[in-house]
């Protein structure tokens, strides 16, 4: 069934917000890319929907080094940006569906059978902020502590300081519309905090605090990063494999990143 | 809502939630965007929104109205193909033809948006369409032949007893 108790299209990210409210039985629709089937085949009931299409929350802007990114905006327009962030979102979906599912979706998205959001690795390790609506008015936390309490929130926007360096690397994907099995993001901050985050390994994002530790050792931080997960089976990956490919792809990520010295 | 569906103007009844494939096929009875995975993984459902390649399985039809709606229909006509259209035929790009309508709308937007016509880029923008008969070669040298700009003489390719790909016309 298709049907909503009510369907809210608001005009501006301030009647988003109001018409948000606590979140309480809104469904949030962005791109829709990933609500709107579960929806169609009756996965899902969506109460409220909350379509954000003229929101105004869609856009990539730039203040210095600063990068701010709306909640609306396709990933396909993240593209063109520098690692990990651009080419993470290049290893999203294929090209159609990319220009179509939004920032906020993918940050968002909960595990279905699989872990979802690709594009957590990547903000993850560029120490992105989260800006968010929801019950106590808005918020702004990083996005490591958004992840986990995300539900019951509307993502507002998504911005960060432009890397030094930046890498990208994931196992490959069998087809365009897989979501990646395991994919791994470092970065170097200006103040040279270096940060590794993955995705594939839990329910969302995480960093790999002992690979940030051991990152002057590409090879040490790539054993030490098994320390700080416990992957799981999916229909992906199983959690042997995950295990086992992690340091390989740690590994060449902060290679990667020091390359770019 | 209103939608302007191959240049038509059409008010639109169903529920705002309801997708625009949907829409497309059962209200309006537009029946080239196919239903596959209804899932978006398959790009057999893809139409032109305004201007853009989307999946219409993947639209709640309040998030486009007032877009206008191309699909294959407005492609082109029987009598005058869409370039696309032509060349599809000619290098018999079509096996089922269940992922056809998807490729055409993908291959027409690619060529639309200057599209270079080399293998990889072609590649890209129709990663998202499967074609189950695996008929992948015939499709890619067919749209690189559109981005081209190559001319056929439809009425020598079916009259030809073995058609293009048994080498029946060069």
């Amino acid at each position: 069934m298709t049907q909503a108790t009510e369907v809210l299209v608001p005009g501006s990210a301030d009647e988003a917000v109001k018409l948000f409210g606590d979140g309480n039985d809104v469904t949030v629709i962005g791109g829709g890319t990933i609500v709107v089937p579960e929806l169609a085949n009756g996965r899902r009931s969506a109460g409220k929907a909350l379509l954000l299409t003229r929101a105004g929350l869609a856009g990539v802007s730039r203040n210095g080094s600063r990068v701010t990114i709306g909640a609306a905006t396709p990933v396909q327009e993240l593209v063109g940006l520098e690692a990990p962030v651009g080419p993470c979102a290049a290893n999203v979906a294929d090209v159609e569906v990319r220009s179509q599912g939004t920032v906020g979706g993918n940050l968002c998205a909960a595990v279905d059978e699989v872990p979802r959001g690709d594009l957590q690795s990547a903000l993850l390790a560029v120490g992105a902020t989260v800006r968010s609506a929801g019950a106590g008015g808005i918020a702004e936390q990083a996005l490591e502590d958004f992840l986990p309490e995300r539900d019951g929130r509307l993502i507002l926007d998504v911005s960060y300081d432009e890397p030094e360096a930046g890498s990208f690397v994931a196992l490959e994907r069998p087809h365009a519309h897989v979501y990646t099995a395991l994919g791994v993001s470092a970065a170097r901050a200006g103040d040279g905090t270096i940060r590794v985050a993955a995705t594939g390994l839990a329910a969302h994002g995480v960093r790999l605090p002992s690979a940030e530790a051991a990152a002057d050792d590409p090879g040490k931080a790539g054993a030490d990063a098994v320390d700080d997960v416990s992957p799981t089976d999916d229909a992906l990956a199983s959690a042997w494999y995950r295990s086992k490919t992690l340091p390989v792809l740690v590994r060449r990520a902060l290679t990667e990143l020091k390359e770019q010295a | 809502m209103n939608l302007t569906v191959n240049g038509v103007s059409r008010s639109i009844e169903s529920e705002p939630l309801t997708t625009l494939l949907d829409v497309l096929r059962e209200e309006l009875g537009i029946v080239s965007p196919k239903a596959g995975c209804e899932q978006g993984g398959c790009g057999s459902c893809t139409v032109l929104v305004d201007s853009e390649p989307r999946r219409s399985c993947l639209l709640a039809v309040a998030m486009v109205d007032g877009a206008e709606v191309t699909t294959v229909e407005g492609l082109g006509t029987p009598e005058r193909l869409a370039p696309v259209q032509q060349a599809f035929t000619h290098h018999y790009a079509a096996q089922c033809g269940f992922c056809t309508s998807g490729m055409l709308i993908a291959a027409h937007a690619y060529v639309e948006g200057g599209g270079s016509g080399d293998h990889e880029s072609i590649q890209e923008a129709l990663a998202g369409h499967v074609c189950r008969c695996t008929g992948y070669v015939k499709i890619i040298d067919a749209v690189a032949a559109t981005a081209r700009g190559d001319e056929f003489d439809l009425s020598v390719t079916a009259a030809s007893a073995r058609m293009t790909n048994l080498g029946g016309v060069q």
